[in-house]
């Protein structure tokens, strides 16, 4: 059975998708954004046994059998966050190993009071048998399937994975291709074919921005997003996210916050659009 | 009538002088507590022996208490009139025909509200709003429908002058009742406490998505569990009080409850407690209850001279008691530790077992005793779990986890109180403040009470963790007026200064934030 890396499982959550649901967050993601909030979560341990000596709570070991792969021992870990930020590598020794059908058991465990599951990241289309088995489960018991995804991945390529999701939150970083690689060091070709190929499948539950002034050009990908899904506005949720420096890279968290006037005013440029379901948060 | 010694009296006298002299009771307030000390210099009830010790102890050994209900009940403690009646056939006593019209069916209303007496000398019960109302909705258009029924909602909150008032709405959706939520929403009152009856088959999900925007604004209605509920006591009956489940046409005649922490206290191990200190105290109290339903139905005249029963707005025959309890939380870890463990409740299997075991036993005990006053209940009284007083010390009302040691996720915590809430037919709830700059959604809201109500669950309560209006225990006050009181200067509704002791006693404003 293989074993995927899992950041976190949040129990209850009310901002990822409809209702309320579990989120799983796996460990990796193939985007490198300037602003990420969750830089840890960005790549795998590679062992270096940096944080193993700095964790205060003896939560980290080394396991010698294991090549020096690094152990997390969740009942000692007192979350004070200090190897996540010191590890050189993008990302976090507290890694829980699963595999879809234990994922599904912890997600089960909060019935009857969620609505669903989203599988979040780093990027969880990096591990598309991952989302495939978990979901198919979660179909079983009635549960709905969310995916949050940067959009990098060929949805339309995998048709079994369609059959057994429901909705996908996608990120859009930026509309021009060249600001894309500004913020994301990617292509977004891809990005607009998912946006476009989800909504025309009825699955493209919401498009989301995070507005850094100054980084890119926030108000033309606002609007051509705003434009690109013009005939699907009535059914899709446009948020709208403010840049805030919380947990961003030392080297990056120079951006300012964006005024609250300007977001409203996006907002109100896409309801002239059409748009209904429009969140700023 | 016994006699009573001088003493008691001057002692009476005094405190007589000091509430006319109080400068921050109203005038209301004045009268009413000169009639509780009046009261209390009476001595009518056959008590069971072994009473006074358990009773009239300080708070932090009492192990039973009788919330206040004085020495010769003049009335039973919850009314609970059938106003639908009222709305059909109007009352001769109150030379009221039934209304014609919206604008005389809340008229009449909030004339019958001041001659419905309870222990607080103030209704507890209002009505199920939207049914009453429904009927006489489309007399006007929808804007006058909502301008009359915030002066409606205006005057019971400045007149009905306790939130342990309450209305209904739901389970079905109704125009009248979307109304009153959106009116509520608006005017952020403490007055009347409101409660949803939630089905998830009758009530359909805009209906109880409004009202959960209104909660979060207003930290009403709360939600029951409109299954369990009609299950157990049928489909006519209502949320009253704080969150009480009685029948409609009927009440309770009483509330007493045991502080089971105290109880606790007074054993020297868990088998103690269990095989010797708690049979005892429920069997004193349940003697005391039936010696206080005696005196109510045999002879103070109530059910024969009062209007409410003439005219058949209520039934005697309707009427049960509520069998009370508070501090299990703490009765639990008393006893652990007695056992040398360390275990907590809330947190710890076998603590929460013990809890278990313990309301297993209160439940045996309370299905064995008899009242013949109780028919409409079996013969039994109604477990209650009490929300407490603003003096309480160390005791968490009913099964309550004590605040600031509730589980760190939401789910653990609903997962606790679904092996509670069952036993509690007259009553229960969880209490839970939400962070709304996080939770934009209600629909996140409406899962958690779908799927609690599904988990066994009974009554849930939230508030936004920034409102003015806030849920103290079971009843809303208003952290304004808290703060007025606090200055020394006198406030309309008598529950603001329960709300201020349990702000400054019980912990109120740490509750986790979810
Ligand atoms: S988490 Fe980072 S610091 Fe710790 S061992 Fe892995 S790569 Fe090294
Ligand atoms: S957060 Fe990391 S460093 Fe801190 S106790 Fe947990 S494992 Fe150790």
């Amino acid at each position: 059975m293989t074993k995927y890396p899992v950041n976190k499982i949040i129990l209850f959550s009310s901002v990822d998708g409809p209702g309320n649901r579990t989120v799983i967050f796996l460990q990796g993601c193939n985007f490198d954004c300037k602003y990420c909030h969750n830089p840890e979560t960005r790549r795998l341990c590679i062992g270096c046994g940096t944080c193993v000596t700095k964790c205060p709570a003896g939560a980290l070991q080394r396991s010698e059998e294991n090549g020096g792969q690094v152990v997390f021992l969740p009942e000692k870990c007192v979350s004070c966050d200090t190897c996540i930020h010191i590890c050189p590598h993008d990302a976090s020794p507290r890694i829980r190993p699963m595999t879809a059908a234990e994922a599904f058991e912890a997600v089960k465990r909060q019935m009857p009071y969620i609505r669903g599951v989203t599988v979040s990241g780093g990027e969880c289309t990096l591990y598309p048998d991952f989302l495939r088995e978990l979901f198919a489960l979660c179909k079983e018991v009635s549960l709905s399937t969310f995916i949050d995804s940067n959009g990098t991945y060929d949805f339309a390529s995998d048709p079994e994975l369609m059959a057994v999701t429901d909705g996908v939150m996608l990120d859009i970083k930026a509309f021009s291709g060249e600001d894309h690689l500004t913020v994301t060091a990617c292509d977004n070709r891809q990005v607009l074919k998912n946006a476009l190929f989800l909504a025309e499948e009825g699955k493209l539950f919401e498009v989301r921005t995070v507005i850094v002034p100054g980084l890119y050009d926030t108000e033309q990908t606002v609007l051509e997003t705003g434009k690109l899904l013009k005939d699907y506005c009535g059914q899709v949720r446009y948020k709208i996210i403010a840049y805030r420096p919380m947990g961003v890279r030392e080297s990056y968290s120079h951006y300012p916050v964006p005024e609250q006037a300007l977001l409203e005013d996006y907002a109100e440029r896409l309801r002239e659009m059409g748009w209904r379901d429009i969140v700023i948060i | 009538m016994r006699p009573i010694t001088m003493e008691r009296v001057e002692q009476t006298r005094a405190e007589i002088l000091e509430t006319i002299k109080s400068p921050v009771l109203t005038h209301e307030q004045k009268v009413a507590t000169m009639a509780n000390k009046a009261d209390s210099l009476m001595e009518v009830l056959d008590l069971p022996e072994g009473l006074d010790e358990l009773l009239n102890e300080s708070i932090d050994t009492k192990c039973i208490c009788d919330l206040n209900e004085g020495h010769a009940p003049v009335r039973p403690r919850y009314i609970i009139p059938d106003y639908a009646k009222f709305m059909r056939e109007g009352s001769e006593f109150l030379q009221l025909d039934p209304p014609k019209d919206l604008f005389e069916a809340l008229n009449s209303l909030l004339i019958f509200y001041k001659h419905v007496p309870s222990v607080t000398n103030f209704p507890v019960y209002v009505g199920a709003l939207d049914e009453l109302l429904e009927p006489f909705i489309n007399d006007v258009d929808e804007e006058t429908a909502k301008k009359l029924l915030r002066l409606f909602l205006i005057h019971v909150d400045r007149t009905v002058l306790d939130s342990f008032s309450h209305a209904n709405i739901g389970p079905k959706p109704t125009k009248a009742g979307r109304l009153l939520l959106e009116v509520e929403e608006d005017l952020e009152q403490a007055v009347p406490n409101l409660t949803m009856k939630y089905d998830a088959e009758l009530t359909d999900d805009d209906f109880a998505l409004q009202a959960i925007k209104t909660s979060l604004r207003s930290a009403k209605p709360s939600f029951a569990n409109h299954k369990m509920f009609s299950s157990e006591l049928g489909e006519d009956y209502v949320i009253a009080s704080c969150y009480n489940g009685l029948k409609l046409g009927g009440g309770s005649y009483t509330l007493c409850r045991m502080i089971l922490s105290n109880i606790a206290k007074r054993a020297d191990s868990l088998k103690d407690f269990q095989e010797k200190q708690l049979p005892y105290v429920m069997d004193i109290m349940a003697r005391y209850m039936d010696a206080r339903i005696k005196f109510e139905v045999e002879e103070s005249g109530f059910f024969q001279n009062n209007f409410l029963a003439k005219e058949g707005f209520i039934h005697q025959d309707r009427f049960t008691a509520m069998f009370g309890m508070v501090g299990l939380a703490e009765c639990v870890n008393i006893l652990m530790e007695k056992e040398g463990k360390s275990g907590r409740f809330g947190h710890d299997k076998e603590a929460d077992e013990l809890g278990v075991a313990i309301m297993e036993q209160i439940n045996d005990f309370n299905e064995q005793h008899v009242n013949p006053y109780c028919s409409v209940t079996g013969g039994h009284f109604l477990l209650h779990a009490q929300v407490g007083l603003s003096d309480d010390r160390e005791v968490s009302p009913g099964t309550r986890i004590p605040i600031g040691e509730e589980p760190e996720e939401l789910f653990e915590h609903l997962k606790h109180c679904s092996l509670f809430h069952k036993y509690f037919p007259s009553g229960t709830g969880d209490i839970f403040p939400i962070d709304t700059t996080v939770h934009k959604n209600p629909e996140f809201l409406l899962d958690i009470i779908k799927g609690s109500f599904k988990d066994n669950l009974r009554y849930l309560s939230f508030y936004s963790s920034d409102s003015d209006v806030i849920r103290i225990t079971g009843y809303l006050v208003k952290r304004s007026e808290i703060e007025k009181l606090r200055s020394g200067v006198a406030v309309l509704q008598d529950t603001t200064a329960l709300g201020m002791g349990a702000a400054d006693n019980c912990r109120i404003e740490e509750r986790k934030v979810r």
